[in-house]
C-alpha cells in the first residue's frame, strides 16, 4: 500500500508529495516495524536497488512477514527527478533541515512530517551513496553518542565495516541523529557511488537488511548468515589522502583492496603536458575503503580513506 | 594601503584562485572586513569594493591613524561568482559553513582555514551577509548570542537594529561564531540587498562601519553622529512571522521599513492558471517590516514577512 506522508503544493499545479509503502500481514501483524529511508541526497541512488529488492522479497514471501516494513525511497523526490543532490530551488541540503518544525519554512515543515512519521519504529535505516565523487565499502557510520544501542545492530547488518565517528555539532541536523535522539535506532549506511547503482552492494545489503528483520521478528526465515564488520572506533585509524594540487585524478586502486606501504592508490595527471603532478601513495599498510571516482580534483579534493591495518586484524 | 594575495589555489585550467586583502595602517589590528563568501553575494562584493575605495580616500586625507591596522576582504569566493554559482564550483559547498577551517582537509575547510589564520586576531571583525531565504532585510547589526557577543560595541555602528541571533547547529562553523569563539567582537552587517545593487543600501552601512571605526580610534575624526537614534536591541526569536499557507505567484504590498497596522493586508497569493486571489496576508500586529520575501513565486509554509512589533 503507497500511503502519503506528506504533501505540499508548489507555486504551480503540482502537489511535492513524500511517499511511502507499506507492507504488512492480512491481520495487521506483530506491531514490529522498520523503516528503509533513502533519496535524501537526489544525487545518490544506490539504495533504490536495496528499496526494490525489498519489495520484491515480501511479494514473493508474503507468508514470512510478521511486522511491518515501510519503504521511503524518495525522501527528496525533487531532488532525485533532477538530478539534484540538496532541495531544489533552495540550494539546501535536506540532511541539514531535522527535526524541522511545523511552523518553520516549507522545507522544515517536510522534515517534520517525515520524523513524525518515523516514529515508532523499531529500526530506522537510512541509505546514502557517498556523493558523485567518491566510491565506498557497504558502511555503516555511527556517532559516538549513539554508539551503545547502534553497533551492536550494525553488526547484524551485513556491511564491511562500521565506522564510529566523533560527535559534531553541524550533524545535530541529520535525519539519523533526530531519530536517535527521539529513541528510534537509525542506522545511515553509505555504500557504493552517486549517480550510479551497485548490484554485489544492493545484494548484500537487502540481506543484511532481512537477517535484521529476522532479529526484530519482522520476519521469518532460515537464518541469513552475515559477514562481520570491522569496526572502528579511533578517528587516528583512518589516513585521508587529500589531493595535494588540482588536475586529474585517476584511481590505480579500487575500493576494499587491501594495500602496502607505498602502493600507489592513484595519480594526478596534467593532460597539457602528459605529465603526473604527483602519486599518491599509501603511508602505511592498510584497507582502501574509500577512492575518488570523479577524475576532477582541486587541491584538497579527498582522493582516498585508508583505515589502518591493526594488529588483531589483517 | 598594500593590497595583497592572502590565500591562493593554482588551478589546472582556470586562473588560480586568489583572495585578495587590501591592508590600511599597521600595528594594533583593530578590524577586518570580510565581503562576499558566496557566489551570489553582489551587494555584499560592492559594499565591500565601495568600503575600500572610501578608506583609500581616507587614508589620503591623513585621516586613518596609522598606528591601527584595517584588513578588507572584498571576497573570500571569486571563482564561483564568475561563474554565478552561489557555492564552491566543484563539490557545492559553503565557505561558511566550514570555519575554523581545516588545513589538511577538502578544498573549502583549506580556504576557510587559510583565511581565519590571517583574521583571527583582529579585535573587531565585520562581515557583509546573505540570509538562506532570498528576501530583503531592514538593514542591521547582527550577532551570535554565543555568551562572547559585545552589544555595546554593536550599538556604535548606529544602525537602526542589533538582531541577536540564538545559534542552531550549523551556524558553529560560520565565521561570524567562530570570530566569537576567538575572542574577536563579531558582527554581521545586513543590508536591504543581495543579489541586486542596491546604492542606498551600501552607503548605509559603510557609514556604520566608519561610525564604528570612529568609536575604536581607528579614524582620527568623529563621524557626524546628530540625527541617529538609539538602535533597538532584540533577539531573532522576538520577530514575528507571516507564514504563507499556500504556494503560487506572490504580489507584495509592503515593503521593508514600512509601519504597517494590525489587520493591514501585506501581500496576496495568486493562482498561477487562473490569476484569481487564493490567499491573503495581514499583519499580525502593529509593527515594522523587518524582513520580506522577494521572489516572484511562493511556497506554502513560507515566512514571507517578519515583522517587529
Ligand atoms: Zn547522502
Amino acid at each position: 500500500m503507497i500511503m502519503t506522508v506528506v504533501s505540499v503544493p508548489l507555486p504551480v499545479d503540482e502537489q511535492l508529495e513524500i511517499r511511502k509503502s507499506r507492507f504488512c500481514p492480512d491481520n495487521g501483524g506483530n506491531g514490529r516495524r522498520i523503516s528503509i529511508v533513502t533519496g535524501i541526497h537526489g544525487d545518490e541512488l544506490e539504495g533504490q536497488l536495496v528499496c526494490f529488492q525489498v519489495a520484491k522479497r515480501i511479494n514473493e514471501h508474503p507468508d514470512r512477514l510478521l511486522g511491518t516494513v515501510d519503504l521511503y525511497p524518495a525522501m527528496n523526490p525533487l531532488g532525485i527527478d533532477s538530478i539534484t543532490r540538496g532541495i531544489p530551488g533552495f540550494d539546501l541540503d535536506m540532511n541539514r533541515t531535522f527535526p524541522g518544525g511545523s511552523d518553520g519554512s516549507f522545507t522544515e515543515y517536510l522534515a517534520a512530517r517525515v520524523v513524525e512519521d518515523l516514529v515508532g519504529s523499531d529500526l530506522c535505516m537510512d541509505i546514502h551513496a557517498s556523493n558523485i565523487y567518491l566510491t565506498e565499502v557497504p558502511q555503516i557510520r555511527i556517532n559516538e553518542l549513539h554508539r551503545e544501542k547502534l553497533v551492536p545492530l550494525a553488526m547484524e547488518a551485513n556491511v564491511d565495516f562500521v565506522w564510529v565517528h566523533g560527535a559534531n555539532t553541524v550533524l545535530e541536523s541529520t535525519l539519523a541523529h533526530s531519530m536517535n535522539s527521539l529513541g528510534v535506532p537509525t542506522l545511515v549506511v553509505e555504500m557504493g557511488v552517486g549517480m550510479r547503482l551497485t548490484q554485489a552492494y544492493a545484494d548484500q545489503l537487502t540481506e543484511g537488511i532481512f537477517h535484521l528483520m529476522g532479529r526484530l521478528h519482522i520476519w521469518k526465515d532460515e537464518e541469513i548468515a552475515v559477514k562481520t564488520p570491522i569496526v572502528s572506533s579511533d578517528s587516528s585509524d583512518v589516513i585521508y589522502l587529500n589531493a595535494p594540487v588540482s588536475g586529474i585524478f585517476m584511481k590505480r586502486k579500487n575500493h576494499g583492496e587491501q594495500l602496502k606501504k607505498g602502493d600507489e592508490v592513484g595519480v594526478i595527471l596534467n593532460p597539457y603536458t602528459g605529465r603526473i603532478l604527483k602519486r599518491l601513495t599509501a603511508p602505511e599498510d592498510g584497507w582502501l575503503f574509500t577512492i575518488r571516482e570523479y577524475p576532477v580534483v582541486d587541491e584538497g579534493s579527498l582522493a582516498a580513506r585508508i583505515l589502518k591495518n591493526k594488529g588483531e586484524r589483517q | 594601503m598594500k593590497k595583497e594575495l592572502l590565500y591562493t589555489i593554482p588551478s589546472l585550467y582556470r586562473d588560480d584562485f586568489r583572495i585578495q586583502g587590501y591592508r590600511f595602517g599597521h600595528g594594533k589590528k583593530a578590524l577586518c572586513v570580510v565581503g562576499s563568501m558566496r557566489g551570489n553575494e553582489y551587494q555584499q562584493i560592492y559594499t565591500c569594493s565601495q568600503l575600500v575605495a572610501r578608506l583609500k580616500k581616507l587614508e589620503g586625507e591623513g585621516l586613518l591613524k596609522e598606528d591601527r591596522e584595517v584588513l578588507v576582504i572584498p571576497s573570500l569566493n571569486p571563482s564561483s561568482m564568475n561563474i554565478e554559482k552561489r557555492f564552491w564550483p566543484t563539490d557545492n559547498s559553503d565557505i561558511n559553513r566550514m570555519f575554523p577551517g581545516y588545513s589538511l582537509g577538502e578544498t573549502t575547510q583549506r580556504i576557510a582555514a587559510g583565511v581565519f589564520e590571517q583574521i583571527k586576531d583582529y579585535e573587531n571583525g565585520i562581515q557583509f551577509a546573505s540570509f538562506y531565504m532570498p528576501g530583503q532585510f531592514s538593514p542591521h547589526v547582527r550577532m551570535m548570542k554565543s555568551g562572547y557577543e559585545n552589544v555595546e560595541k554593536a550599538r556604535k555602528f548606529g544602525l537602526p537594529y542589533v538582531v541577536l541571533r540564538i545559534p542552531k547547529p550549523y551556524d558553529t562553523a560560520t565565521l561570524n561564531y567562530n570570530w566569537q569563539i576567538w575572542e574577536t567582537n563579531a558582527f554581521s552587517l545586513y543590508g536591504s540587498a543581495t543579489d541586486v545593487i542596491d546604492e542606498k543600501s551600501a552607503r548605509q552601512l559603510i557609514e556604520g562601519i566608519l561610525r564604528f571605526m570612529a568609536s575604536e580610534g581607528i579614524l582620527k575624526e568623529d563621524i557626524e553622529n546628530s540625527e541617529l537614534s538609539e538602535p533597538r536591541v532584540f533577539t531573532d526569536r522576538e520577530l514575528l512571522a507571516v507564514r504563507s499557507k499556500t504556494s503560487g505567484i506572490f504580489i507584495n504590498l509592503a515593503e521593508v521599513n514600512q509601519r504597517v497596522e494590525k489587520g493591514q493586508q501585506l501581500a496576496c497569493i495568486l493562482d498561477a492558471g487562473e490569476g484569481e486571489v487564493t490567499e491573503r496576508l495581514y499583519a499580525p500586529a502593529d509593527g515594522v517590516v523587518f524582513f520580506a520575501h522577494s521572489k516572484p513565486l511562493v511556497y506554502a509554509n513560507t515566512a514571507v514577512f517578519k515583522l517587529l512589533a
